[in-house]
């Protein structure tokens, strides 16, 4: 791929939308490895004390919030169901659910080429990121 | 949007796309996997009561954890490989070399995991 010249616009250099939901695909699944690893260590310090296992462990990193812990050996969710987990957690699912979504975008797109399609197929995918969004953030701060 | 498709399923199966092909398969069925199930799960948080509590349960089961977890280790490691190719795309030419690599990482990860689940599930 040559380099094109740097006096043209950016637009021209092929900065669209499509190009920064390119880089957000993959500069959002660093942000996930890093939520989840900071979540296995969260994990591994609260939940040393009670001898927490690997599996639920790998449970509270996946999403970090209470509700996610509750049908495990955890005895006292004080540490757990504090207001910087729930900002953690509203963190991951907000990057997570758009990601996804992006993903389901690309994958419609192979299949639906027409541009009234493709048109659709992007209102509802932001009507159904806002849906996701707000009914996942009011089970994360409703617990 | 002059896109236009000539080829049929039975030659897109036949396609030997080898690694790179199946990477790409796996990385889409994964994908696809965990946006129906999580989407599933949430509104199943969401609703709770009987039904929400009868399809979380489900997701507690052992064999859909396995699977489930496929979903997620794959996407993960083979996210991270796409993630630093495209950052860096001189790597884009060890792209083969690299899908080896990955599975040398997925697998024995996948299987401690597959353990993990399953001897809890025993009642660890």
């Amino acid at each position: 791929m040559a380099a094109k010249p740097r006096n043209l616009s950016l637009s021209q250099r092929g900065l669209n939308f499509e190009m920064l939901m390119w880089l957000f695909t993959r500069l959002s699944a660093l942000a996930m490895y890093a939520f989840i690893l900071f979540g296995m260590i969260g994990a591994l310090y609260m939940g040393a004390r009670t001898q927490m296992n690997f599996a639920d462990i790998m449970r509270w990193a996946f999403m970090p919030n209470v509700v996610h812990v509750q049908d495990t050996k955890v005895i006292n969710f004080d540490l757990w169901a504090t207001p910087f987990w729930k900002v953690i957690s509203s963190g991951l699912l907000l990057i997570a659910v758009a990601h996804g979504v992006h993903g389901l975008v690309v994958i419609a797109d192979d299949y639906l080429a027409g541009p009234r399609a493709r048109q659709i197929v992007r209102i509802i995918s932001i009507l159904f990121m806002l849906a996701m969004i707000l009914i996942g953030g009011y089970v994360l701060w409703s617990s | 949007m002059g896109l236009k498709r000539n080829v049929s399923l039975a030659t897109a199966l036949r396609y030997k796309g080898q690694g790179p092909m199946l990477t790409y398969i796996l990385h889409r069925i994964s994908g696809l996997g965990m946006a129906i199930f999580i989407t599933i799960h949430i509104l199943a948080s969401f609703a709770g009561g009987r039904g929400g509590v009868f399809v979380n349960s489900i997701y507690e089961n052992w064999l859909f954890q396995i699977f489930i977890f496929f979903c997620v280790m794959f996407h993960a490691i083979n996210g991270m490989r796409i993630t630093i190719q495209d950052l860096w795309p001189k790597a884009i030419k060890y792209e083969r070399e690299a899908i080896w690599v990955e599975w040398v990482i997925f697998l024995p990860l996948y299987a401690i995991s597959v353990l993990v689940i399953v001897r809890t599930a025993m009642g660890g």
